[in-house]
């Protein structure tokens, strides 16, 4: 730890120490956050909340958990210094997060094997996912596969059609992939169908969350799954740039690789953070997917509070991203807080904007980011300009792009 | 009195069972959710839930899915249904009317102002399916001080201790949810069903109303040996979405399925 580390942390200590002992026993993250399910769910999530906190702090269960993130998933994922990019946009320099290279291809997969390791625990012969983008189907089914367990995943029938690739290889995986045409046909649907999955099936069934949100204990137990990302960044910065970055973006839907990534930095008051949500056409057009930079009301959906886009009667809003993946109305509830303490700066990156930072990645690092990623990116190109290059940014590559080689190609009026 | 707290202790001198249907407000169309209020009453129902359509209603089966898709279709919003409780309130003072629903309605419009208009118009008791009793803190105290009942669950997951939780927050009645799973899904066991039920009659006077599960006079009957009070909701949403072409006939449906149920449980 360097002499600047430790005056900041003290710095930081004063300012932001409520936020490490987040969420409260009962799960709530300030007023956000808590455990708002029909009565029958409450037993699994106390079951949940008994397994993962018996587990937490057992020396054998991390041991089990860190040996698969390392010899299934690969990690450490590298800090890569984006050198060309940099010097084009002609300000800070960026290092890529490349959570891209996991197994699977994203972050997600963090979270998908400590959840499985608790499944196994709870002696549950099968699992149910969520799935927006289709990476944390993919991740899920790939646990599943590898642990023999039964697999059924949610995904909105909107997202099934575009994103083809990945429910063909959940498929090939062993797993159900099921459709779900109500609503909006899209990731908050699916979450619907999923809880209702898991309402029924409560006895057998183990349901990975995929994100930050849901009721406790899910918000802090996928945190806490993903913050593995942060912990790496924050000790690969040290080595490799010598110092803390003095930002890190990350994109945000439900928000699990931002918080994976933030997560471990709260305290080091420096590290400015930026979590950048999807700005679909523009948040002035209405069809977007950035409750937190539009300010939306406070609201509860999917088992908990957070700043969820709805209209005035309550009633959720439509979302609209050119990413699968961040097309939700609600935000995790530790975004919420994040945002109200000012602890990290909410943004948006719109889908031209989008576009343009997944193509010029491409082309000038020869990196395919996933959509969703490219969020970040984008932010990335509007912050490195600003800062000297002395400056180091860090950006979440949370995901690698194959997945949406169709949806670009579309955009480009080629089809296969 | 609180009407919900009259008309169970009326029953109970009369030595029978309530019957509790359930009809989203505005489904298919707000100007007939009155009339099939009142239809309902004429069938012999004791109290009536009034659903509150919800864009997401996660507990609940396609039947109600579908039905809240139709009425929110039709605009409906919650300030509408306090209108309707109004008009009901009009030609019915007697018969208790439970807003059930899910929580960001309420949240949206504020507790406060929820519980003002909620007691102003007529509403008796208020059972929000996704806020736990853990979770009632803020709104708890706003409904006692209005004389609005809170209503809440019981699952066949949930545990004594649980149980024992819910019980000294819950009034009006206890609605025991007879199975795993959403509304609408399966036909219930009343064997099982008394099994549950028999350990909170340990912990508490309240009423112990069953829902989920009961389809016609044959369920509800049983249903009704063991219980205090038979809720159902599918089963007449379904006649809803049947007669869609012809919204017309639809209250007499309602009242010749609950009329059946009636006739079954007093038999």
């Amino acid at each position: 730890m360097t002499a600047s580390e430790t005056v900041s942390n003290t710095v930081l200590k004063t300012k932001f120490s409520d936020l490490t002992r987040m969420p409260d026993a009962r799960g709530h993250f300030g007023p956000y956050g808590g455990r708002f399910v029909s009565e029958t769910l409450s037993f699994a999530l106390e079951e949940l909340e008994k397994t993962y906190f018996s587990l937490r702090d057992d020396p054998d269960f991390q041991a089990e958990f860190d040996y698969d993130l390392a010899h299934y998933v690969g990690r450490p994922s590298p800090l890569y210094h984006a050198k060309r990019w940099s010097e084009s946009l002609g300000g800070a320099q960026i290092w890529l997060k490349r959570e891209d290279l996991n197994h699977t291809g994203a972050h997600k997969v963090n979270n998908t094997i400590g959840q499985a390791l608790l499944a196994k625990k709870t002696g549950k012969p099968r699992i149910i996912a969520e799935t927006g983008a289709g990476q944390h189907g993919v991740a899920s089914a790939t646990v599943a596969a590898r642990l023999g367990l039964e697999c059924d995943i949610y995904m909105g029938a909107e997202d099934v059609q575009r994103q083809k690739l990945n429910v063909y290889r959940m498929r090939l995986l062993g797993a159900r992939v099921i459709p779900v045409e109500s609503g909006t046909r899209t990731l908050k649907d699916a979450m619907n169908e999923a809880l209702r999955d898991w309402v029924t099936n409560v006895d057998n069934t183990f349901y990975i969350i995929g994100t930050v949100a849901g009721p406790h204990p899910y918000p802090l137990l996928v945190r806490d799954f993903n913050a593995v990302v942060g912990r790496e960044a924050r000790r690969q910065s040290l080595e490799q740039i010598g110092r803390l970055p003095d930002a890190l973006i990350a994109c945000v839907g439900g928000g699990s690789n931002a918080l994976g990534l933030f997560y471990p930095f709260v305290e080091d008051d420096d590290v400015a953070m930026y979590g950048v949500e999807a700005g679909g056409d523009g948040v002035e057009t209405g069809r977007h997917a950035a409750p937190l930079a539009s300010n939306a009301p406070r609201g509860v959906l999917h088992g908990n509070r957070t700043y969820l886009m709805s209209d005035e009667a309550g009633q959720v809003s439509d979302t609209h991203s050119i990413s699968a993946g961040l097309d939700y109305p609600g935000v995790g509830p530790e975004h919420a807080l994040w945002k109200d303490v000012g602890r990290v700066k909410y943004v948006v990156a719109n889908d031209n904007e989008v576009l343009e930072a997944f193509r010029e990645l491409t082309h000038m690092e020869g990196i395919m980011p996933a959509l969703e990623s490219a969020h970040a990116l984008a932010h990335a190109k509007v912050l490195a300009p600003t800062m000297r290059p002395d400056q180091h940014i860090v950006v979440n590559l949370s995901g690698r792009g194959d997945k949406d080689i169709m949806t670009v190609a579309k955009i480009d009026g080629i089809e296969f | 009195m609180n009407r919900i707290d009259q008309r169970f202790s009326e029953l109970k001198q009369q030595g029978r069972k309530a019957l509790i249907p359930y009809i989203t407000a505005g489904d298919p169309a707000p100007q007939y959710t009155v009339g099939f209020m009142h239809a309902l009453v004429d069938a012999g129902a004791d109290v009536i839930e009034l659903g509150v359509p919800f864009s997401d209603p996660m507990a609940d089966g396609p039947v109600i899915q579908k039905a809240c898709e139709r009425a929110l279709k039709q605009g409906t919003r919650l300030v509408d249904l306090m209108q309707m409780v109004k008009e009901f309130r009009q030609t019915d003072t007697t018969t208790p009317v439970v807003l059930m629903g899910y929580l960001n309605p309420i949240e949206r419009i504020g507790y406060e102002n929820f519980a003002d208009q909620a007691a102003s118009v007529g509403v008796d008791g208020v059972l929000i399916v996704d806020m736990p009793p853990e979770e009632a803190d803020e709104i708890g105290p706003l409904l006692k001080s209005r004389d609005l009942a809170a209503i809440f669950l019981v699952a066949p997951t949930t545990s004594n201790e649980r149980a024992a939780t819910i019980c000294a927050h819950g009034e009006g009645y206890l609605y025991y949810v007879s199975l795993k799973g959403v509304t609408g899904a399966a036909t219930l066991n009343a064997e099982d069903v008394a099994e549950h039920l028999a350990p909170l009659r340990g912990m508490t006077d309240l009423p112990l109303c069953v829902g989920f599960g009961i389809r016609d006079g044959v369920t509800a009957a049983e249903v009704a040996k063991v219980a205090d009070g038979v809720i159902v909701g599918s089963a007449l949403v379904n006649r809803i979405a049947e007669s869609l072409d012809a919204p017309e006939t639809i209250a007499g449906q309602l009242k010749s399925v609950l009329a059946e149920m009636r006739t079954a449980m007093d038999a």
